[in-house]
């Protein structure tokens, strides 16, 4: 009887599949916190106590809360794809949720296309949420020729940061180690990124591993089209390819280590829901 | 479907242990027919959880030939796919995120499926209407199994694995679930389910395996069970001696009995006796008492319990540990 009947629709199962990580993000309060209110009241804090500065570059000037807004931005999609992925995943294998789809007739690649798919989407609009409050209060402009090349940076770099999560999600023994390791991966290397800070004269060395390692590269391919004196209009393509390199590494090492099962013992209480 | 809907031959399964390779599964044969329930049984390490493991496709095996309704779970992509469609599984942890619903849970994964059942009726069929909209992670343990339940049967299955399906349950809980298993069944779905509970085998299963160190010790049915490898006790009472004196009495019981294996505790007028042929036993004590003029009356006989038989087959075969 059932073998006659068609599969349901990929697309519609992928939507499923994305519509319901998001209904699970904005079900756990820590992680709302962590990817969204956090980062804005960073922006907040740094902009409020930073000195009333420009900062120069090779296209001009940039007024420095501006600056710092945007390359918060860029941090807050890390956030939402990179670290929640890294964080979550591990936390739902432990739950036994991957092995549970797994016996499901759902295909794989639509389960990991949902999680991408849902931190695509949260970092999308918490980016969007953080420009618009850079457009509000520190005069941010987006150009309308910018706007492709905007839009490019963002997709190419939340996806590829969302691969970065998995691949971690992949390899992290526990949940616990996964936000520790998740943390330590992503903190230090915003510290040289131009994240928080600027950092004018650099030694070289840093600012070599920092062009190497994939956020200062996001961060500048997204600064690139709203530089406020020459936006640039194609976007910045050497940065934009080390990021997608990362990405695409990353997603190799996800695929071939991916685990559905906690390993024996290896286990660990979850922490992002309430307790019961 | 007729005929056989699992079919395992030669089951070997190995994990790597510092001491060398450790077998968790022997050689084990196991048929199952369509539309039958079928309890595997044994001790903590008797290799059941990683047999079921194998045929439900979650884990690989060293070697042996394994089909769910003529399909490999080995198998991957499309056929894989294929198989998943057509069966359930209950797992010995829940794994449904909990800061959903049921309701929701149950919609999201119907919608994977070719056939589903619709959620309402399955929120019948598993009585989870009184907390259907409440957050999972609110549930008690009781009620998430009975979550699990639902979303392995949300499918239409035409297999059923059950991983220990009440444990940690409380016996009304439990005798709910047993309900829940036996309406399924009236559906014609085959089962498999893996339990510690005898009592759950002996009031669900069409047949009973009882897995010792890897491999199958004693297949059957509870009754042939029951029969073949436990004793029943019997219990009589003579209510009227006449003559006879309580010695002359044993001496003629003993004497009655010899040519049967059994065993005798009296107490008072009243004797117990242990056998497993409770037919040669009625015969001979009716012959004998009516010829000596003695009147029987209380008769009673204990069928074994399972648990009886399974304590005594496990004690029969050597102990051992390997991986469960």
């Amino acid at each position: 009887m059932t073998e006659s009947q068609a599969w349901p629709q990929a697309i519609r199962l992928l939507l499923l599949q994305t519509s319901h990580q998001l209904r699970l993000f904005l079900r756990v309060p820590v992680a709302v916190f962590f990817t969204v209110a956090l980062p804005f009241v960073v922006l907040l804090i740094i902009n409020a106590t930073s000195s009333e500065r420009v900062l120069s570059d090779t296209n001009g000037e940039w007024p420095i809360d501006a600056f710092v807004c945007v390359a918060i931005s860029a941090f807050t999609a890390v956030s939402a794809t990179f670290t929640n992925l890294a964080n979550m995943v591990p936390i739902r294998r432990e739950e036994g949720v991957l092995q549970r789809w797994r016996s499901t007739p759902l295909p794989v690649w639509v389960l990991v296309g949902g999680h991408v798919l849902s931190a695509v989407v949260i970092a999308v609009l918490s980016t969007v949420f953080m420009l618009g409050v850079g457009i509000a209060l520190y005069g941010v402009r987006i150009a309308l020729t910018a706007i492709p090349a905007l839009v490019l940076t963002l997709l190419v770099a939340t996806v590829s940061f969302a691969a970065m999560g998995m691949a971690v999600a992949a390899v992290v023994p526990t949940a616990s180690a996964a936000s520790g390791i998740a943390n330590a991966i992503i903190l230090p290397m915003a510290l040289i990124s131009n994240v928080f800070i600027p950092m004018e004269d650099p030694p070289s060395v840093i600012d070599a591993v920092a062009n190497l390692l994939p956020l200062r590269p996001f961060v500048d391919a997204l600064q690139a089209p709203l530089h406020p004196m020459n936006p640039a209009a194609a976007p910045l393509w050497g940065s934009l390819g080390v990021v997608a390199l990362w990405g695409l590494v990353s997603f190799v090492i996800a695929v071939r280590q991916f685990r559905w099962n906690a390993a024996p013992g290896g286990s660990t209480r979850r922490r992002r829901s309430r307790p019961q | 479907m007729t005929g056989p809907v699992i079919k395992v031959r030669d089951l070997v399964v190995e994990y790597r242990s510092p001491t060398g390779p450790l077998r968790a599964v022997d050689g084990l044969d196991l048929t199952i027919s369509a539309g039958e329930v079928y309890a595997l049984l044994g001790e903590n390490g008797a290799g059941k959880t990683s047999t079921v493991e194998v045929i439900e496709g979650h884990r690989p095996r060293h070697s042996g030939d394994v089909e769910v309704l003529g399909i490999d779970p080995a198998a991957s992509g499309a056929v894989r796919r294929e198989l998943r469609d057509q069966i359930g599984i209950v797992l010995q942890t829940s794994g449904v995120e909990p800061e959903i619903t049921p309701r929701e849970a149950l919609n999201l994964f119907s919608s994977t499926y070719r056939a589903p059942r619709s959620v309402r009726e399955v929120i019948e069929l598993t009585d989870l209407r009184d907390f259907a909209d409440q957050r999972i992670g609110t549930l008690s343990g009781g009620q998430r199994r009975r979550l699990d339940l639902a979303v392995a049967v949300i499918g239409r299955p035409k297999v059923l694995f059950l991983d220990e399906p009440t444990t940690g349950f409380d016996p009304s809980a439990r005798r709910k679930a047993w309900d829940l298993i036996s309406n399924l069944r009236v559906d014609g779905t085959t089962i498999l389910l893996t339990t510690h509970y005898l009592d759950e085998a002996e009031y669900l299963a069409d047949r009973v395996g009882v897995m010792s160190k890897g491999r199958m010790l004693v297949e059957g049915t509870p009754g042939d069970l029951q029969q073949a490898h436990g004793q029943s006790v019997m219990s009589v009472k003579i209510s009227e001696t006449g003559s006879m004196g309580q010695q002359e009495i044993e001496h003629g019981v003993a004497l009655a009995l010899h040519a049967i294996p059994h065993h005798v505790i009296w107490i008072g007028q009243r004797l117990e006796i242990t056998t497993s042929d409770t037919t040669g036993v009625l015969e001979r004590l009716a012959s004998w008492a009516a010829s000596a003029g003695l009147v029987l009356s209380d008769w009673s006989i204990e069928r074994p319990s399972l648990e009886q038989v399974f304590l005594d087959l496990n004690t029969n075969d050597d102990r051992g540990d390997s991986g469960d």
